[in-house]
This record gives structure tokens, C-alpha cells and sequence, in this order.
């Protein structure tokens, strides 16, 4: 069953094409690697999915069992309701709010009271707040930081900081969530550990995964599906296997000469 | 555990309500005369507008420098009811008139405007309150023009101001802590991020824009009916900074702070009354002092809290108590270090036992 399906996706900024005619379909509760050499155009496509640029043109669907809604030029916050969530390639956590904090503000689009009880404090406002912190240490759990979510966002270690930015993104209850190179500037131990908190929370909230990420070791592993852009255009699609065999995903990655050696 | 939790709520109110009446028995036994009333009302009109503009410019981010024109509106609409309904009612009437058309004005600027940041942001704000007290120049038929409104009666007493001051500081307050107000919090911080996860960031800024320019309203009501007298050169751009240095001072995102440093600056420039001359120049020295000692504000972000007291005297007890030892051996060094060599070395060893 289909969950996002892209057709013909193009942005071009100016006389560049960053991401041309992409089609991509990512169906209900798969894992889903998007790789590519630098710069050939994941993170735009990211950009797209969630809202952050409009694509010059094509279409991108999101589907709600057989219902489907297209997304495409739709302002982030709107797209991030309709339950796409995300994580950036260079982190960008509330830096300066506490660890429970960066967690709460993510689940503002479940509160459930209005501007009134906000400002006068009502029965209802401690209600949802203590609900809203409740569910927020929940899910902190799943990520061992419940012990330091009082700490500022910044003086989490770097790995931490990792974990916290997809906890954050889950308190928004996505469907499909979409990982920015989460293993970036992270030890090898500490990826390991990472590939086992995405098994776990993929687990936990039913989820669909699309996952941009440069460690090969880690989308060979994990990833049950691969798509291969390379210059904007998407160049391979299939099991890690068959991309790993793929000649023009080795031509992209090492060059022309690499075959022949 | 639930009577511990009542006590502690009621410990904010009732310290509010035994302010108010000790204020007021003074004002009644005229101990606060008419001098320091003026003062106590500069106090909390300063901190009504000081409180709301930190929730636009401290907690949600946007750097506004049009607050007086919002202030002006207020001040306006307020004057111009009670000129025609003299009555406590038509007071009332004109603070909530006003607060309501100051918080449209500010729905009315925010939209266009907050697509802006920072610098921008802050030379368009002050560009449209400059639009609105010239209008309210030219509006010579209703405003009187630059001559300004005279009110025959005053309304705004201590009971008015309280009220009024409590209301702004609570309600702010309130909506900061609430989920609505971390979303704002959310868009100072990080902009991208925070559409990221859901909030409405254009929602967010217009509403904390407005919500602002209805307490800037609601202080200029109060100011036009407790001063008497208002012309639109009173809320010009030296108005504005004149609040954005209240809020900066007090530190952005800290609401205590704003309080204190309305409250200080309005206690400093009246104290250096008696120094006409060079009133605005020590005025920005020691603004720049403060600043300096306390780049971050005096309260920085944070909040004035019971803990921080019991913090804050734990150690002033510690500094005192090692200040007589400190005097000690300061003065130690001072007399016997005057030449003798053996002087010296008592005194360093002086030093060593303090």
C-alpha cells in the first residue's frame, strides 16, 4: 500500500536543476535509504517532501489508506500536520530550551485548548499540559534522556542531541518520518546504537522511514529499499543488493575507471 | 500535598493584595504625595508596556520598534471616549476601545510586515508608527491635531493602575507558559525548525503582535487618563526606544525583568531630576554601566522565583560573612605594608589566614 508517491519532481533554482523528473514511491511501513554522491540533490528532495521549497514542477501525494492528498506547495507546518516529520542534516534543536521543551513545543498541534484557557490558566489548560508533559516523557524514555530533560538542548552531547532531534519529530505522530543523515559526525558505536533506536521506534509507532545517509554500513544494514540520485535524476532503485552490484551507482560513486579496474 | 500545593498558590495573590492595600494607606496618609504618585504611575504604565513588548521582542523574537504607536492608539481612543462620556464607565470604555484598535492596528501591520526579520522588521515597525502619529497630526478635526487633547478628569487612581498592571503581567504571563506561548518561544529559536514541527510561525508572530500591541493600548488609555494631556509628539520614535531600553535592560524573555527595570529606570531618572543639566547624560552612563556589568540584562532570560531568592541570600550571607576577614587583611596590608620589609611579609601572611 502506497504512503507518498513523488511524480516527475522537479526544482530547478534558476538555471540549476537540483532534482529533476523524480518519481519515488515509498509504500506503508517500509524503510527507505535515499543515497547519493554530495550534492546530487537528497536534501532538496527532503525540502520538497516537507514543505520547505515548492517544486518548480510534478506532484507529491500522500496517502491515507486509499485516500490521497496531494502535499506539494503546501507551507511546512501544514505538511507537518498531515503527518510527515523530519530531521536535519546539520541539527537544529531549540538549542537554548530545555530537553522537555524541544519535545513539548512539537506536540503543540495535539493541544486541545484554546486562546482563552491559555491566558487564564482554566481546569483545562492543566489537563492537557500535564498530558502533553506526561506523553513527552514517554517518549523521552524510549531514548534514555528522561534523566536530562532539564538539561538546555545545547549541553546534550553531540549523539544525544541526534536522538533528541527524532524525538522530537515523533511527538508530532507522524505516518513517515524523514532522517537527514542521522549518523552524521557519530562514532561507530554510537551508529549502532542508532540503527537500534530506528528498529525500535519504526516498531513502536507503526512507523515509514526515508533516510538520507553517506555511511554505507548503516543503509546496507537497515535499509530495505534504495534509491540512487545523482545529479538530480534518480539513477537505481532496489534492494541494498542490487545497488550494490549496480554498475552505474559504482560509475557515480567512484567514477568511470572504477569498473574497468 | 494538596494543602502544600493551595498554600503555595495562594502566597502570589496574597502578597499582590497586601501590596496594593500598604500603597494605598500610604497614598492615604499622603506619605506617597503627589510627586512619587506621578512616579508609581510612570512605574506601571512602563511596566505594561515593557511586558508586552517582550513578548514580541524577548520571547517570540521580532524586533519591533513601534510599540508607541501602538501606545498612541490607546492613549487616543481612550481620551477622545472620555471626552465624550466623562464618567468612570467611559473609562473603562476607552481602555478596552483602545486596547481593541490597537491590537487591530497591530493585526493590520503585523501581516505585511512580519515576513521581515530582524533589522528589517525593526525600520519597517518604526516607519508605520511614524505613519500613525502623523495621522494623528493631520486628523486635526478629531485629534486636535499637534496641539494635543486636554482631559478635565482624571479616573486612572492607584486602584486602576494596580489592576490594570496585575492584568497585563498575569495574562502575559500566562499565555507564555502556555502552549501557544512556546510556540512563539519556538520561533525566536529557530524558525525553520520550528515549521517543522508544526506551528504556524506567520500565525504565531501575528498573534503575539497582537496580543502586544493590546497591552501597548491598554497603557496608553492609561496614560491619557492619568496625565491629562496628550499630543501625538509624545509617542514618537524616542517613545519606542525608550521602552525597548526598558525591555533590554531587564533582560529579553524575562518578564520579572522587565518589571525591575521599569520600575529602576523610572526610580533613576526621577532621582537625577535634581540634576537637570546633565540628567540624559548620566541617564547613559548608566545605561551603559548596567549594560556592561550585565550584558544579558539584570535578570538575563530568566524568572524572579522563590528559589532564586533563597539562592540570592545564601550568598549575600556568604559574601558577608567573609567580608570582615576581607576588610581585615585589606586593612592589615594597609598599615603595616607602608615601607618595612618586614611589614610587607606580615601582611601577605595576614592575607593568607583572612
Amino acid at each position: 500500500m502506497k504512503l507518498l508517491e513523488a511524480k516527475k519532481l522537479t526544482k530547478s533554482f534558476g538555471g540549476l536543476m537540483a532534482v529533476s523528473k523524480v518519481n519515488m514511491v515509498i509504500n506503508q511501513g517500509e524503510l527507505v535509504g535515499l543515497i547519493g554522491p554530495n550534492g546530487a540533490g537528497k536534501t532538496t528532495v527532503f525540502n520538497l517532501i516537507t514543505g520547505m521549497y515548492a517544486p518548480t514542477s510534478g506532484t507529491i501525494t500522500l496517502f491515507d489508506g486509499s485516500h490521497g492528498k496531494t502535499i506539494h506547495g503546501l507551507k511546512p507546518h501544514k505538511i507537518c500536520n498531515a503527518g510527515i516529520a523530519r530531521t536535519f542534516q546539520n541539527i537544529r534543536l531549540f538549542k537554548d530550551l530545555t530537553v522537555l521543551d524541544n519535545v513539548r513545543i512539537a506536540m503543540h498541534c495535539s493541544v486541545k485548548y484554546g486562546l482563552l484557557s491559555c491566558f487564564l490558566h482554566l481546569p483545562r489548560y492543566r489537563r492537557d499540559e500535564q498530558r502533553i508533559i506526561d506523553e513527552s516523557i514517554e517518549l523521552l524514555k524510549i531514548f534514555n534522556l528522561d534523566g536530562k530533560m532539564d538539561e538546555l538542548a545545547r549541553n546534550l552531547p553531540y549523539g544525544e542531541q541526534r536522538h533528541l532531534e527524532i524525538a522530537r519529530a515523533l511527538a508530532s505522530r507522524p505516518k513517515l518520518l524523514l532522517l537527514d543523515e542521522p549518523a552524521a559526525g557519530v562514532n561507530p558505536a554510537e551508529t549502532a546504537q542508532l540503527s537500534e533506536i530506528i528498529r525500535k521506534v519504526r516498531r513502536l509507532f507503526n512507523l515509514t522511514i526515508l533516510l538520507i545517509e553517506h555511511d554505507m554500513s548503516l543503509v546496507m544494514k537497515i535499509c530495505e529499499r534504495i534509491y540512487v540520485l545523482d545529479f538530480g535524476s534518480v539513477i537505481a532503485s532496489g534492494t541494498p543488493d542490487e545497488i550494490k552490484s549496480n554498475e552505474r551507482v559504482i560509475t557515480a560513486y567512484l567514477g568511470e575507471d572504477a569498473i574497468d579496474a | 500535598m494538596v494543602k502544600q500545593l493551595n498554600k503555595k498558590a495562594l502566597i502570589k495573590p496574597l502578597a499582590l493584595l497586601v501590596t496594593f492595600f500598604i500603597v494605598q494607606l500610604l497614598i492615604q496618609f499622603n506619605i506617597i504625595n503627589y510627586y512619587y504618585q506621578d512616579i508609581l504611575a510612570t512605574i506601571c504604565i512602563n511596566i505594561i508596556l515593557a511586558v508586552s513588548l517582550n513578548l514580541i521582542t524577548g520571547f517570540t523574537g521580532q524586533f519591533s520598534l513601534g510599540h508607541a504607536g501602538f501606545m498612541s492608539i490607546g492613549a487616543y481612543a481612550c481620551a477622545l471616549t472620555i471626552q465624550r462620556v466623562p464618567t468612570v464607565y467611559g473609562f473603562i470604555a476607552g481602555v478596552i476601545l483602545g486596547a481593541m484598535l490597537a491590537a487591530f492596528a497591530g493585526l493590520l501591520v503585523g501581516l505585511p510586515t512580519l515576513r521581515l526579520k530582524g533589522d528589517y522588521l525593526a525600520i519597517a515597525t518604526l516607519g508605520l508608527s511614524e505613519i500613525i502619529r502623523v495621522m494623528f497630526i493631520n486628523l486635526d478635526s478629531i485629534t486636535n491635531g499637534a496641539a494635543g487633547l486636554y482631559l478635565q478628569y482624571r479616573f486612572v487612581n492607584w486602584f486602576w493602575l494596580f489592576v490594570l498592571t496585575v492584568m497585563t503581567v498575569v495574562l502575559i504571563s500566562n499565555f507564555v507558559k502556555s502552549s501557544h506561548g512556546r510556540a512563539c518561544i519556538s520561533i525566536r529559536e529557530d524558525e525553520i525548525a520550528a515549521e517543522a514541527v508544526g506551528i504556524n510561525t506567520t500565525k504565531y508572530k501575528v498573534m503575539a503582535f497582537m496580543i502586544g500591541s493590546f497591552f501597548a493600548g491598554v497603557a496608553g488609555a492609561v496614560y491619557a487618563s492619568y496625565f491629562y494631556f496628550i499630543e501625538p509628539n509624545l509617542f514618537g520614535f524616542s517613545k519606542s526606544i525608550d521602552i525597548l531600553v526598558v525591555v533590554v535592560l531587564g533582560g529579553l524573555g524575562s518578564l520579572s525583568g522587565s518589571i525591575l527595570a521599569a520600575a529602576v529606570l523610572a526610580l533613576i531618572s526621577s532621582f537625577l531630576q535634581s540634576f537637570a543639566a546633565i540628567r540624559m547624560v548620566l541617564y547613559a552612563v548608566l545605561l551603559i554601566l548596567i549594560m556592561l556589568f550585565r550584558p544579558g540584562g539584570l535578570m538575563g532570560s530568566r524568572e524572579l522565583s522563590v528559589a532564586m531568592l533563597v539562592e540570592l541570600r545564601k550568598e549575600a550571607i556568604a559574601w558577608l560573612k567573609a567580608m570582615p576577614a576581607k576588610v581585615l587583611s585589606a586593612v592589615r596590608s594597609i598599615t603595616k605594608g607602608t615601607g618595612k620589609h618586614g611589614g610587607d611579609k606580615s601582611a601577605s601572611k595576614g592575607r593568607f589566614e583572612g
